[in-house]
């Protein structure tokens, strides 16, 4: 059982700052570190795994600092997001390779371990070039596990793979994790992480935004603020009743201008409204409405892309 | 000294296709030594002025640099490159032994392509295995020891090893070198001459082979070179930044 623990870690490049003063602690079990691209993920990972100093913060497995510290490859196992490795080779010979590079007592054992666990050995005598990514991102795997490490880091694993071959992954992380292994993942898509990952980490900007487990990120996100726009037959008259209502915060009235389109004379503009309790506002809608005598013409929820729940959850 | 690290990188050098040059310009300079026996003859004098001169424009000045370049830098640049060596570095695996073995390897290989040719053409152009022949065989593989450790390192610091290590080796130490008499005094080239003009002996000067450096300054400069490009190689290691993007 390890944990990896990062403490005030920042990270900058020049002027521009790829980590920002991230503190925490990947214990066993499945962890997702999710965030869009150029969050500081990658970055993240190459402090834990020792290829990268921080600029400011230290990173730690069980005490001991990663950074100028080989010996802590004895424990720790990476899979790059890269796809390159040695060409060359067989997947057998890649495989084994690695496992005399740790000094294992029985790399050949080892190896056929490693390979058995991540199904290659119907393939494991066909030289790397030949390899699908999927085959490719597999014999990584198997290298990183080779020695039977306490801690696994994985950058962006599931990229450019086809859906069996993601199921299988997940399956397999699960089972790491289910071993006792401290298992940490990157990715970018919300629904890869909450599969597996027991906790998430969320990487917004370079900031360590939100952490737990994926029911309260779910949590987070659905309790935020919605936002729709309204078109309606008398904006000025909705907007009046909407803002009475308990459930909203904030109605602003966009500008109506006139558009001539294929299908005729379109108005743009409406009613932009915040709503706090998304369900309360949702049925008061058509009520007030009714009320009111005023027709809705459309009724649409703002952008809801992980960027906006990342910017929200980091706004917090 | 690392077995897997050294097959791991021989295989990477000789398995590449630039790796046909590492053949191509020894036989090149083979064939020239026995066209020039057959056509020059072995007259016992004619023969060793030939040969110096051969052996040093052709063996030292241009086969030792060029395929300490391919070697030096093939051992470890392409692996920088993509990003592969992140499979040798993530390994209870001191970074010094990593470029140690690298080093050693690429040596090794300027030694059997390089020197080694370099001997036997001497030897197939006087007809013996004479001073001059010896001179040059053990100038080369001092020359090959110092190249290989010198582009090693380049490759570690620059992405543009290759081209950075064409300039000093055509541009410093052949044109440069030839119009400016200073730059002489730090060339790779010059030092390894000093040793094979000292191996020569007094025929040396008959020969024309002389060196701008005298034999102590050549031996500690080969020396501290080789010893210091192989140090700050393995301290660049140990901090090298793998960027993420392809």
């Amino acid at each position: 059982m390890s944990t990896l623990s990062l403490e005030a870690v920042s990270r900058w490049f020049g002027n521009v700052v790829a980590v920002n003063d991230v503190t925490m602690h990947i214990g066993p079990g499945v962890t997702g570190l999710l965030g869009p691209n150029g969050a500081g993920k990658s970055t993240l990972i190459h402090m834990m795994a020792g290829f990268l100093a921080p600029s400011a913060g230290t990173v730690a497995l069980d005490d001991r600092p990663v950074w100028r510290n080989e010996d802590v490859y004895r424990d720790l196992g990476l899979v790059p997001e890269r796809e390159d490795m040695y060409d060359n080779l067989s997947g057998w010979d890649f495989v084994l390779a690695n496992a005399t590079l740790h000094r294992l007592p029985d790399p050949a054992a080892a190896a056929r371990r490693a390979i058995d666990t991540v199904q290659m050995a119907d393939a494991q005598d066909r030289d790397i070039r030949t390899y699908s990514k999927g085959m490719r991102q597999r014999i990584k795997m198997a290298t990183a596990l080779v020695h039977d490490p306490a801690v696994l880091l994985l950058d962006e694993p599931f990229n450019g793979m086809d859906p069996r071959q993601r199921l299988q992954l997940m399956e397999l992380l699960d089972r790491l994790g289910g071993e006792g292994r401290t298992i940490l993942f990157s990715s970018h898509i919300l629904e890869e992480v909450e599969q597996i990952a027991g906790r998430i980490e969320v990487m917004v900007a370079g900031r360590h935004a939100a952490s737990g487990d994926f029911r309260e990120i779910r949590r987070l996100m659905t309790r935020r603020p919605h936002q729709y726009t309204i078109r309606s037959s008398d904006d000025r008259a909705l907007a009046a009743a909407v803002i009475a209502e308990p459930s909203t915060s904030s109605v602003e009235i966009v500008a109506g201008s006139e558009r001539v389109s294929a299908v005729g004379v379109e108005r743009v503009g409406g009613v932009h409204v915040q709503a706090t309790d998304f369900a309360a506002f949702i049925h008061a809608l058509p009520q007030l409405a009714a009320r009111g005598g005023i027709r809705l013409y459309e009724v649409r929820p703002a952008d809801e892309s992980l960027e906006s729940v990342f910017s929200y959850l980091v706004a917090r | 000294m690392n077995a897997t690290v050294a097959r791991l990188t021989s295989r990477a050098i000789l398995g590449r296709r630039r790796a046909l040059l590492l053949l191509l310009l020894p036989a090149a300079l083979l064939v020239i030594c026995v066209l020039a026996r057959v056509l020059a003859g072995a007259g016992p004098d004619g023969a060793d002025g030939l040969a110096a001169e051969l052996l040093n424009g052709f063996g030292l000045a241009v086969l030792l640099p060029l395929l300490a370049l391919i070697a030096g830098t093939g051992a470890i640049g392409p692996e920088i490159d993509d990003g592969s060596i992140v499979y040798l570095l993530a390994k209870p695996l001191r970074r010094s032994v990593i470029v140690v073995t690298k080093a050693l390897v690429a040596i090794g290989i300027v030694t059997l392509f390089g020197a080694l040719p370099v001997l036997i053409g001497g030897v197939i152009m006087t007809g013996g295995l004479g001073a001059v022949p010896v001179g040059y065989g053990v100038g080369s593989l001092l020359a090959g020891i110092a190249y290989s450790a010198v582009f090693l390192l380049l490759a570690v610091v620059s992405r543009n090893a290759v081209v950075l290590g064409l300039l000093y080796a055509l541009l410093w130490e052949s044109l440069i070198g030839q119009f400016v008499p200073g730059a002489q005094a730090l060339s790779i080239q010059q030092w390894s001459l000093a040793v094979t003009q000292s191996v020569v002996g007094a025929d040396a000067e008959r020969l024309g082979i002389a060196s701008a450096v005298g034999l102590p300054v050549a031996v500690v400069l080969l020396t501290l070179v080789t010893v210091g490009s192989v140090w700050y190689a393995s301290r660049r290691l140990r901090t090298i930044r793998l960027t993420e993007d392809a």
